[in-house]
């Protein structure tokens, strides 16, 4: 209860504010002040700019002494992965490629947050253009596990996941084409949800992966997650992907939603690479679920073993076209030696790309080449619809399928060279992904030295109250959530 | 041995809408360069497309037009490549399944003179598909500058089938096909404005053989009158390489229209690889029956079968149908001048919309839109003359004045005193004299000698200085030669 | 319907062109070698029977998501080429685009 401001959760917050026990810029001001002191050894944010959020901030105080507040997110800082455009800001992507870019128009859930009066935030650091799952490929610098300075936070979303963990925002945004939420959410203590695919608007995210991508919230408790996913879901014309679903009251249905439920035990999930650590915690929870009433089945995702190939070819496809305006003629990096036209796309791109999303590129242009679309593209789309089936026929038993989110708890800069071992990293998230269904990571131990752990929850599509109200039962009886890192 | 050429268009046709194709942003010509974007338009960084419904509207009105097939569900593709013009160096387009399939455009070849119809002919479609343009480079001596007004603005491809054998058919087959677009008020089709653009391929092989020889794509056949010259200019090229005991090379070659010659574009460094591929931003399109039927309800009746149902219906001739049909407005000007005169008086009113309205027209280079003369005024011209109140020479004046007023003919008439002469007692003593002053005639008239009733008229007329109605002039003559 | 070979057959000559990315010999060499290593995973997709399976191109799709055709205002000119590398007469430079 008596965390510093920067550590506490939303209703706690809005509680205060709404008392005017605080005002937004005390809180924003408290964010700040907890960003300088920690922010040289974390390194969660490409760039900030204070002047804009205490600007926020003061319009947000100027509203609720109006008495136009606009519910719990008005005058709470959301920090932004830095592929989610924001007028006036920078939009990088952690890419040379866009180091000068400044966007000059809003995304969907920027401006859905602007008008739930959230303070949008900072420009988070991630992998370049979402490719890693380590945040290690940023042209900017790496970010570090709040918990274990020498690991990685995880990624692409790293620097969302690693600013919420350390104070640095209440709560952030991600993206997540392949585990780039909830892998980092489980690295760094925090719950991070993937939701269904078309339920939260891609207009105005940086494309990796069309067909994978979602942007999902960060957030130290549930309910904090809840909140913004309520401010951020729904349809939206201008995202030809969105489906029109109803958004409910995903924090209502914390308290409402309460089980029984069914849970899915995939086996394929449990097998050789699971750390024990992971193993030991992740089971102990599927043991809590039963001791409140849960059955606990065994399910199986037979096709899971294909998931990296499929979605190695799906997403790597869909990035090479959609890396492809990235030039050096309408904005971004223009290389200065080249002589004519041609040059300038070859020679501003590879000097603009680093290495992961350069050979992404290749592999994606490689398989959509001519004569290769069969085989690869239109085979991995086939199979990805066997993957999809596994996961909908689970669902006539179960009604939701608990799994680690990853193999491992957070490891050491620079410990996966190899991008097979790194891409291995995702193997317990990208199903999410190709089926389209909602996730979410679950803080659910630590390992012997101190490394958070998580457990992933796949949802029913559409499913997200209930996920989140499943989330939210574990998550009260566990005090993970609560153990901060030491900064 | 004897050649034969074989010729398949494509044709790009820039749809008429107010947004563009995925995105809502104004499309226009001429304005200020680079005032016509939005960060889709730009494809800047996060940017979605969304399709616009009257495109989709126009292509499927096109293709019902035209007989194609269309198809229950079609999808989008990128077709990747880079170029400075590409905003997003793909551009969505359909590949495999276009939203139109097959159909025909019905097309007139020339005729040995202008006056009559030439024979006419179907040639088959391929596809039609929608797709997006691209933006505009000007060339300066040192750079390119690159204008994005025009890209994204819906764009219909129009692929023939290899099924044309002379410059002469493809021009009439650009030509049939532009009518029948700015018919459906899917595309105003200047070529000046970029609206429609032609490929051409051709090759040629020797009569008999079913192969079709190696193909050469020409490219920036930017006027109509170029799509002939160049195709027929190809052609000759091609001929002469082969007698000359070379062959063919597969290549695209720029035609220059204003010195008639061709040039080989420098081949590409690689053979292009567009890796098409579904776009994962867009959802499939499926048009079911009702879809199908409104937009059939829209559509207008095709030109060359307004043609046909003017020649049986109003019974004119080519000369007047061959420039009213080719536009649409002047045909329905026509036909509602046609319902306030009546069918009989089609040919008087086909007349005078053909000869004296467009003469006017052009004289003062204005529009029918901007016409004072509308269809109640040539009706009633035709009516008064019917009626004996006004004779030819009159008519040809008041229709002048009324052109110029906008006045009603029976109110210039009365104006200017251009009423035919009807005082029935004098003219029947004109008649009376004229009989007398030439017997022989009245004789050989009376012996069933019809065209000697003309040897009277003339008298009569100079004695009416030219005022006389000449229905008039020829009833009284006969009543009075038979009365004896 | 034509199949690779061998995940060997991967011409990064020729796939880098078509990417349009100038890679150094020292990169090539690298990618094509780790690239082999991911390829054999996707290779791996060849095991599974896929007959009368269909594509998943969306994991929920839709149809006809579409606007009516109405103009909204679009970007001024000036924000429009606010991040262009280089630009005059309010149009984008590019070297001299030769076809
Ligand atoms: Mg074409
Ligand atoms: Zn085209």
């Amino acid at each position: 209860m008596s965390d510093a401001l920067h550590y506490q959760s939303i209703a706690e917050l809005s509680a205060a504010l709404q008392a005017r026990r605080i005002s937004a810029v005390d809180l924003m001001q408290a964010v700040i002040a907890r960003t300088r002191a920690v922010e040289d050894r974390v390194h969660a944010f490409n760039s900030y700019d204070f002047e804009d959020a205490l600007a926020q901030a003061r319009a947000s105080d100027e509203r609720r002494a109006r008495g136009e507040a606009r519910g719990p997110l008005d005058g709470i800082p959301i920090g932004l992965k830095d592929v989610i455009a924001v007028t006036g800001q920078p939009l990088t992507a952690s890419s040379r490629m866009l180091q000068t870019f400044v966007s000059p128009y809003d995304a969907t859930v920027t401006q859905r947050l602007r008008e739930a009066g959230a303070i949008c935030w900072g420009r988070l650091n991630m992998d370049e253009f979402a490719m890693g799952s380590s945040t290690e490929n940023s042209a900017f610098g790496p970010t570090a596990n709040p918990y274990a300075l020498d690991c990685v936070p995880g990624g692409s979303s790293g620097g969302s996941a690693a600013a919420v963990a350390a104070g640095e925002t209440i709560v952030s945004l991600g993206s997540d084409t392949g585990g780039s939420i909830r892998q980092p959410a489980s690295f760094c203590n925090v719950v991070g949800l993937k939701p269904t695919y078309g339920l939260v608007s891609r207009y105005g995210l940086i494309a990796f992966a069309s067909s994978l991508d979602q942007i999902g919230p960060f957030g130290r408790s549930v309910e904090d997650t809840a909140i913004v996913l309520g401010a951020i879901a729904g349809h939206d014309p201008r995202d030809s992907t969105s489906w029109r679903a109803d958004v409910p009251d995903y924090r209502a249905a914390l308290q409402s939603r309460r089980g029984p439920w069914r849970i899915g035990i995939p086996r394929e999930y449990f097998g050789e690479g699971l750390d024990p650590e992971v193993a030991a915690s992740v089971q102990a929870a599927v043991r809590f679920y039963e001791s409140q009433g849960c059955t606990v089945k065994d399910v199986s995702l037979p096709h899971t073993e294909y998931g990296i190939g499929v979605y190695y070819i799906i997403a790597t496809a869909e990035c090479s076209s959609n890396l492809a305006r990235f030039d050096g003629i309408r904005y971004g990096h223009r290389s200065k030696d080249a002589k004519d036209a041609v040059e300038i796309y070859a020679e501003s791109r590879a000097e603009g790309f680093g290495p992961e999303v350069k050979r992404r590129i290749i592999l994606g242009t490689y398989v959509l080449s001519s004569g290769y679309y069969d085989a690869y593209y239109l085979r991995a789309q086939k199979v990805r619809t066997l993957i999809r089936q596994d996961f909908l026929n689970a669902y006539r038993d179960v009604d939701v399928i608990l799994t680690p989110t990853a193999p491992t708890p957070a490891f050491r800069r620079g410990a996966k060279a190899d991008p097979l071992a790194m891409y291995l990293c995702d193997i317990y998230t990208i199903g999410v992904n190709l089926a389209g269904l909602p996730a979410v990571s679950v803080p659910c131990g630590f390992s012997a030295d101190g490394r958070p752990i998580g457990m992933q929850l796949i949802g029913q599509p559409f499913g997200e109250a209930e996920l989140l109200a499943m989330a939210h039962t574990y998550e009260r009886a566990h005090a993970w959530g609560q153990r901060r890192p030491t900064l | 041995m004897n050649y034969e050429a074989v010729i398949g268009l494509e044709v790009h046709i820039q749809i008429k809408t107010k947004s563009k194709m995925f995105t809502r942003v104004a499309t226009g010509y001429g304005q200020e360069p680079n005032t016509l974007t939005d960060p889709v338009v730009l494809a800047l960084p996060g940017v979605l497309p969304v399709m616009n419904k009257a495109a989709l509207d126009a292509i499927i009105r096109a293709g019902l037009m035209l007989g194609c097939e269309i198809a229950p569900v079609c999808k989008w593709d990128r077709k990747n490549y880079f170029y400075p013009d590409s905003p997003k160096n793909y551009q969505i387009s359909q590949y495999d399944q276009p939203i139109c399939l097959g159909g025909s455009v019905e097309i007139e070849l020339p005729a040995p003179a202008r006056n009559i119809q030439g024979e006419h002919k179907r040639i088959p479609l391929t596809r039609i598909h929608l797709e997006e343009d691209v933006g505009k480079l000007n060339h300066t001596a040192s750079d390119s500058l690159v204008d994005y007004n025009r890209a994204g603005t819906p764009l219909m491809e129009v692929v023939s089938e290899p099924a044309m054998q002379s410059a002469d058919e493809a021009f009439a087959y650009l030509t049939a096909l532009r009518t029948a677009m700015v018919y459906a008020g899917i595309s105003d089709c200047d070529m000046e404005k970029g609206q429609l653009r032609c490929d051409a391929n051709i090759s040629v092989r020797p009569v008999g053989e079913t192969k079709l020889g190696t193909k050469v794509e020409l490219k920036n056949l930017n006027s109509i009158s170029f799509v002939r010259d160049g195709i027929a200019h190809e052609i000759k090229r091609q001929l002469a390489v082969i007698a000359a005991g070379g062959t063919i090379r597969q290549e695209t070659r720029d035609y220059d229209g204003q010195t008639g010659t061709s040039q080989s574009l420098r081949s590409k460094e690689m053979a292009h690889d567009y890796r098409y591929f579904p776009d994962p931003d867009l959802m499939p399109v499926k048009v079911d029956a009702a879809w199908k039927a409104r937009l059939q309800a829209e559509c207008p009746e095709l030109p060359f079968d307004k043609q046909r149902r003017f020649y049986e219906r109003y019974q004119i001739p080519y000369t007047i149908t061959s420039v009213l049909v080719p536009d649409r407005a002047l045909s329905d000007f026509f036909e509602e001048t046609v319902a306030l005169a009546g069918v009989d008086k089609a040919q008087a009113v086909g007349n005078w919309i053909v000869n004296d309205l467009l003469r006017e027209l052009g004289t003062v280079k204005i529009g029918l839109e901007a016409s004072r003369v509308r269809p109640a005024h040539i009706a009633e011209l035709v009516r008064l003359i019917e009626a004996g109140t006004l004779l030819m020479n009159a008519a040809k004046e008041a229709f002048v004045d009324m052109f110029a007023t906008g006045e009603m003919p029976a109110a210039v008439v009365e104006r200017k005193g251009l009423k035919a002469e009807t005082n029935v007692a004098e003219l029947e003593q004109w008649c009376r004299d004229a009989i007398a002053g030439n017997a022989k005639s009245a004789a050989d008239f009376r012996a069933g000698k019809e065209s000697a009733l003309n040897a009277f008229k003339g008298p009569v007329m100079k004695a009416a200085k030219g005022k006389a109605n000449p229905r008039l002039v020829d009833e009284t003559l006969r009543r009075l030669l038979a009365g004896g | 319907m034509s199949s690779p070979s061998s995940p060997t057959d991967l011409n990064i000559d020729h796939v880098a062109a078509l990417a349009r990315l100038a890679l150094t010999p020292e990169e090539k060499a690298h990618f094509a070698s780790q690239l082999g290593d991911v390829l054999a995973a996707i290779e791996k997709l060849k095991q599974v029977d896929v007959t009368g399976v269909e594509p998943t191109a969306h994991a929920f799709p839709l149809f006809n998501v579409w606007e009516a055709d109405a103009a909204r205002p679009g970007l001024p000119v000036q924000e429009a080429l606010r991040n262009a590398p280089a630009q005059r007469d309010h149009m984008i430079v590019v070297p001299k685009v030769v076809e």
